[in-house]
């Protein structure tokens, strides 16, 4: 057993596996910017009284939500890099980094648009009206009056969207990011024999990323739900 | 609401039930043939990659490649006919775990011996050594060995040796990691990469299908040593027979036969210092 240890014990010394979740979180850091960014306009765009971009939001989220992201990142990696030759950075990782990301933001984007949106549905319809009635238009009344509202009713799928999100880096591997999971696979490639306790690792560090942003959202939501 | 109790139990149970029967159902898939090694009238398991033509290769229901013909013939020394073989497919990952679950019986699966493999499971043979090298674009006459690679754009697979030994001999190549070498021959094919690199066998069978026929090449210039052994549970009696096997395969010319036929159409020849390889002597 205690040679078990010592082979285990120099597993880390063989391998940066923080520097290998470092990357994962750098991974989830930005693509929660970018889901953020584009999930709130088509949020915007779905409760909008213009038709066409109704139209338009429903269908950005039923085709994205509907994909499995590593069909996303693969195209992205393999269709557009490899066919159409077109990069995202002139350092050769940082374009698979980024090309990460962009499949990353687009994907959870349609997620985070629902979680907006169903936080939308918590504000009572009288909100809207009286936005109406005191004269503001439908941009002003939805940044003021109904947006700060929805956001605080939508904090718990909002969170749930960034675990997932969290865990969903692993499928980076397939758009040539080195993280967690591609080491892992280097690990279990050379050092077979303290297998088990490379999936224990992994598994214990996506524990200690998670369940903390697991916490502060059920806080959060309780902290700052609007009492009606 | 006094009768959500029930409800919920009810809920629970059902739940329970399912999950139950859905492992219970992977259990049976599992253990349908039951390999008592060295029977006749028995199976035998043969854990082979799917994915890498030229080695290990599913065509609908035809299996091809050198590893595979190397277990037919393994097998047929052993007692087995061709039909008594069952076909499973061994990712490099799963391999140690198959063997020690018994989920197979042997594996030929560009399975390189290493002391850390050892450790968890016996090997036979070798009955191939391989060397890293390089596949490139058939025009292309820049990249002669490892030493060309600085600064250029290289493809392999992800957590694959071949990924970490060109890293640690060339630190200034741009490594594109993919999750199978077909992948990485669609970079190579668009100019995105310059060269993909693993086991010479391995690319000269990539560069052997129909598809790829005369498009690429590989460059002949080896640097480092994979010997492929045949996987073997830990403590399995079946090391001599296997290496008898291969012995007698390599005089009889079907070891060369193999090879000859499985990477035609590559301009591949193999290390002929080190091969065909004499099998190692069981047991440590």
């Amino acid at each position: 057993m205690s040679d078990y240890l010592t082979d285990f014990v120099s597993l880390f010394d063989q391998y940066d596996v923080l520097a290998a979740f470092w990357v994962n979180l750098r991974l989830t850091f930005f693509a929660a910017l970018g889901s953020a960014a584009l999930g709130a306009l088509i949020a915007l765009m779905r409760i909008s009284p213009i038709a066409s971009l109704r139209l338009l939001g429903t269908g950005y989220v039923n085709l994205f939500r509907n994909t499995p992201l590593t069909i996303i990142l693969v195209f992205l990696v393999l269709g557009v890099w490899s066919q159409l030759g077109i990069s995202l950075s002139s350092d050769f990782d940082q374009n698979f980094f980024n090309w990460a990301v962009l499949g990353l933001s687009l994907y959870h984007a349609a997620f985070v648009c629902e979680a907006i949106r169903s936080g939308v549905n918590t504000v009572p319809a009288g909100q809207a009206e009286a936005a109406r009635a005191i004269g503001l238009s439908f941009l002003p009344a939805a940044r003021l009056i109904i947006f700060p509202q929805a956001l605080r009713g939508a904090i718990t799928p909002l969170g749930n969207t960034l675990i997932a999100l969290t865990k969903n880096t692993t499928v980076a591997a397939a758009a040539s990011v080195t993280e967690i999971s591609s080491l892992m696979k280097t690990m279990i490639e050379f050092r077979p024999d303290v297998i088990i306790a490379i999936f224990l690792v992994v598994a214990l560090g996506f524990v200690l990323i998670v369940v903390p942003v697991g916490l502060l959202t059920t806080w959060a939501s309780r902290k700052l739900a609007v009492k009606r | 609401m006094r009768s959500s109790k029930p409800l919920g139990l009810a809920a629970m149970a059902a739940a329970a039930a399912l999950t139950l029967t859905a492992c219970g159902g992977g259990d049976d898939g599992g253990s349908g043939t039951e390999g008592e090694g060295g029977g006749s009238g028995e199976s035998v398991r043969i854990g082979i990659k799917y994915d890498q033509p030229g080695l290990g290769f599913r065509d609908g229901s035809e299996y091809t490649g050198f590893d595979v013909d190397v277990a037919k013939y393994v097998a047929g020394e052993l007692g087995y006919s061709e039909d008594q073989i069952e076909w499973v497919e061994s990712p490099s990952a799963n391999r140690e775990n198959m063997l020690a679950n018994d989920q197979v019986d042997m594996i030929f699966a560009t399975y390189s011996i290493t002391d850390e493999r050892d450790q968890t499971v016996d090997f036979a043979g070798p009955y191939f050594v391989a060397g890293q090298d390089l596949l490139v674009r058939a025009d292309d006459d820049s990249i002669q060995g490892p030493a060309d690679l600085e600064g250029k754009n290289l493809c392999s697979v992800t957590g694959s040796t071949s990924a970490v030994n060109v890293q640690e001999e060339v630190p200034g190549v741009n490594l594109v990691e993919q999750g199978g070498y077909a992948e990485c021959v669609t970079f190579l094919e668009s100019g995105q990469v310059d060269a993909v690199t693993t086991d010479d066998i391995i690319l000269a069978g990539l560069a052997s299908t129909d598809a790829n026929q005369g498009k690429f090449k590989v460059v002949g210039n080896t640097f480092s040593e994979e010997r492929y052994g045949v996987g073997l549970p830990q403590g399995s009696d079946q090391c001599e027979a296997v290496n008898e096997a291969i012995t007698k395969m390599i005089e009889e010319g079907a070891w060369e036969d193999a090879v000859t036929a499985n990477t035609e159409g590559a301009n591949y020849s193999y290390n002929e210092e080190l091969n065909p390889p004499e099998p190692e002597p069981c047991g440590e």
